[in-house]
């Protein structure tokens, strides 16, 4: 569904990506875990095209995306969770899952909106509070929901679980596992590799701007390597 | 009280050293020298008087601090008179319509100068509209919006002098010109942020200032442009034969138009120019306003606050931030080209000297005043700035003095502005 073919990125001078290649299909989650300062969110901002891929091919559902506009890019099926939820916070829950659906049919808008509710009660009985007074995980949720409603073929989730407490991070995590249940695609960056891993069927470990590693999710969480360096032994 | 004494002598005794050589002494010619003289026995009154005050504050700050947070009340002292949520859209309705009645019968209760002032009024709260889309909204710091003012209003009375065009040609035509100016501005500059976009709007308001005073052939430089006609009314004719005439409300009508009083065969009446041109500007403010709430309701309007929470967010939502920043500020600026057409033919004479940066101040401190993207609240403001300016005309030298203070007592007092945006309130429910 999406592939990333000898990928590189630089900010000004500095290469921040060095030559990276993956895939992602239909129907996967895929982990990408590392360091902090691998690249793994400026691998996920590539992709969405800022910054630019100064060399390589980005496909997404067999459409060469490498030169398309940010914007198009976002409208064409990708939906991402930014890094630090980046909710509206001057806005209410509502109005905050209406900018997700800005360039949707406004007529599914109500069946959309339903669907999102159910998914995260918490954010019905909250849909009129403005995002910003809401906790940390709620204002994940929002950001998940949010996303979710552009229809979006695949979801970029960019640590989802940053800053949010144990019991949290298992209900988003169980969500995640819901949406790939319904047949989503999702790219998951995550620093928390134990979970992340878990989840995935497959995963990538970024290390300096490169792929040292890739496997199914399983046989990562067992690597030695992987082990030692994300899992604490 | 004990704890207190030491400090509070302190502030006594630099209260007395700070004011007895500031007020105290006067430097006085004599012949050609300078002599130092004191000053008058009630001044030093006064200043130990003065002194005595800071003394006793200090020494009871805390009964002081105690009752003044007993009668303080507690939340937006404005908000808390406006009636329950529930209620508010109806209680809304009814007070726009005794406001809008209010707004038609001022010129006739009222006389020929406070029509003009309240003329002036509508003026700046389609200013302060306009400049709320781009700085309220959108939250782009404009501090050249003067220079949209000054676009339309002299692209009015060049119209006007060279081509003959009259003000309702010309009111479509400042605002489209005032937008396109908005538009290639916004190309190059949008890509800056916070202070330096505020930068370099500033420096684009100076720009257009400058120009005008400078291109002397055109717009006659600091002289600015006098004789600009005021705005005519089209009127059905049936004699001699069927035809549109333009009326003019001045004594004796321009080729081609006819005079209103000899059109009705009424007595001539010189008040009568600034009611209509009033009557003009109240119908342009509520265009103004049925427009911006229109577009504060649809899409791109939720896009702009959108942009103004959050631009990355808004990115990866697909939305284009450049199509989004431009539009504000194209809308922003159109506004600003309507309002200074309508300046030109209030005023009847424009020069550079009416689009100084201060004005720009002004217009931003309208919009902070009232409540950042609050309509009502920036409506509110602007009457009350420019009635505030008008009342203070004696104390002229005093006028930015009290207009500092009043910003700073707002900010204390109600951050949010005067009426504070309309927004959902919190609702917690229980569990």
């Amino acid at each position: 569904m999406l592939t990333l073919e000898n990928v590189y990125t630089h900010y000004g001078k500095i290469e921040a990506l060095h030559g990276i290649s993956l895939e992602v299909n239909q129907g996967e989650i895929v982990s990408l875990i590392g360091a902090n300062g691998a690249g793994k969110t400026t691998l996920l901002m590539t992709v969405c095209g800022d910054p630019r891929a100064s060399d390589g091919r980005i496909t997404f559902m067999g459409k060469d995306i490498t030169e398309t506009p940010t914007s198009e890019i976002m409208r064409s099926g990708i939906a991402i969770v930014p890094e630090g939820r980046r909710v509206f916070s001057g806005l209410t829950v509502v109005e905050n899952l209406q900018m997700g659906a800005f360039f949707s049919d406004k007529s599914d808008f109500a069946r959309t909106l339903e669907y999102v509710y159910d998914l995260f009660p918490r954010l019905r009985e909250r849909h009129s509070q403005r995002a910003g007074t809401m906790s940390g995980g709620e204002q994940q949720m929002l950001a998940i929901g949010r996303a979710l409603m552009s229809h979006p073929k695949m979801l970029f989730l960019d640590e989802p679980s940053l800053g949010l407490a144990p019991i949290i991070i298992n209900q988003i995590f169980e969500i995640i596992g819901k949406l790939r249940e319904e047949g989503m695609t999702i790219f998951l960056v995550e620093q928390n590799a134990n979970q992340a891993l878990r989840l995935a069927d497959r995963g990538y470990v970024l290390e300096n701007g490169k792929v040292v590693l890739q496997d199914t999710g399983a046989n990562l969480l067992v690597n030695e390597d992987v082990r030692k360096a994300y899992l604490g032994g | 009280m004990r704890k207190n004494l030491p400090f509070a002598l302190f502030t006594a005794v630099i209260t007395l050293v700070l004011s007895l050589p500031i007020l105290g002494l006067k430097l006085t010619h004599e012949g050609t020298k300078l002599v130092l003289e004191g000053a008058t026995q009630s001044t030093y009154v006064y200043i130990f008087l003065a002194a005595a005050a800071v003394f006793l504050s200090q020494l009871f700050r805390e009964q002081l601090n105690a009752a003044k947070a007993a009668v303080k009340p507690k939340g937006n002292i404005l908000a808390k008179l406006m009636p329950p949520e529930e209620k508010r859209d109806m209680a809304g309705k009814i007070f726009f319509v005794v406001l809008l009645i209010a707004a038609v019968l001022i010129p006739f209760n009222t006389g020929r100068i406070w029509s003009d002032i309240a003329t002036l009024a509508l003026i700046y709260v389609i200013l302060g509209l306009g400049l709320n889309i781009v700085v309220g909204l959108a939250g782009l710091l404009d501090l050249g919006y003067v220079a949209f003012y000054a676009v339309g209003a002299y692209s009015y009375a060049l119209l006007s002098q060279y081509f003959g065009l009259s003000f309702w040609v010309c009111l479509p035509i400042g605002a489209l010109l005032a937008a396109t100016f908005g538009f290639l501005l916004g190309f190059p500059v949008l890509r800056l942020r916070g202070d330096y976009l505020a930068i370099v709007t500033l420096g684009f308001g100076e720009i257009i200032r400058i120009l005008l005073n400078n291109l002397t052939s055109l717009t006659g430089g600091p002289n600015g442009i006098g004789g600009i006609p005021k705005p005519t009314i089209p009127m059905l004719q049936f004699d001699p034969e069927f035809s549109i005439v333009n009326l003019e409300f001045s004594r004796r009508a321009a080729e081609g138009n006819v005079a209103f009083h000899e059109f009705f065969g009424v007595p001539y009446d010189s008040s009568l120019k600034v009611v209509v041109l009033y009557l003009i500007a109240l119908v342009l403010a509520l265009v103004t306003i049925v427009i911006v709430r229109r577009l504060i309701r649809m899409p791109v309007g939720r896009a702009w606050e959108a942009l103004r929470e959050d631009e990355i967010a808004c990115r990866s939502l697909g939305l284009n931030r450049t199509a989004i920043k431009l539009s504000a500020f194209t809308i922003g600026a159109a506004f600003a080209g309507f309002a200074g057409s309508l300046y030109g033919a209030r005023q009847g004479h424009i020069s550079p000297e009416s689009f100084i940066f201060f004005e720009s101040v002004i217009i931003l401190a309208i919009v902070v005043l009232g409540g950042m993207g609050s309509q009502i609240g920036v409506m509110v403001a602007a009457v009350l700035v420019v009635l505030l300016q008008e009342l203070s005309r004696e104390f002229d030298e005093y006028r930015l003095l009290a207009f500092g203070m009043v910003m700073v007592l707002m900010m204390i007092w109600c951050p949010q502005g005067l009426i504070p945006m309309k927004r959902p309130h919190l609702q917690l429910k229980q569990e």
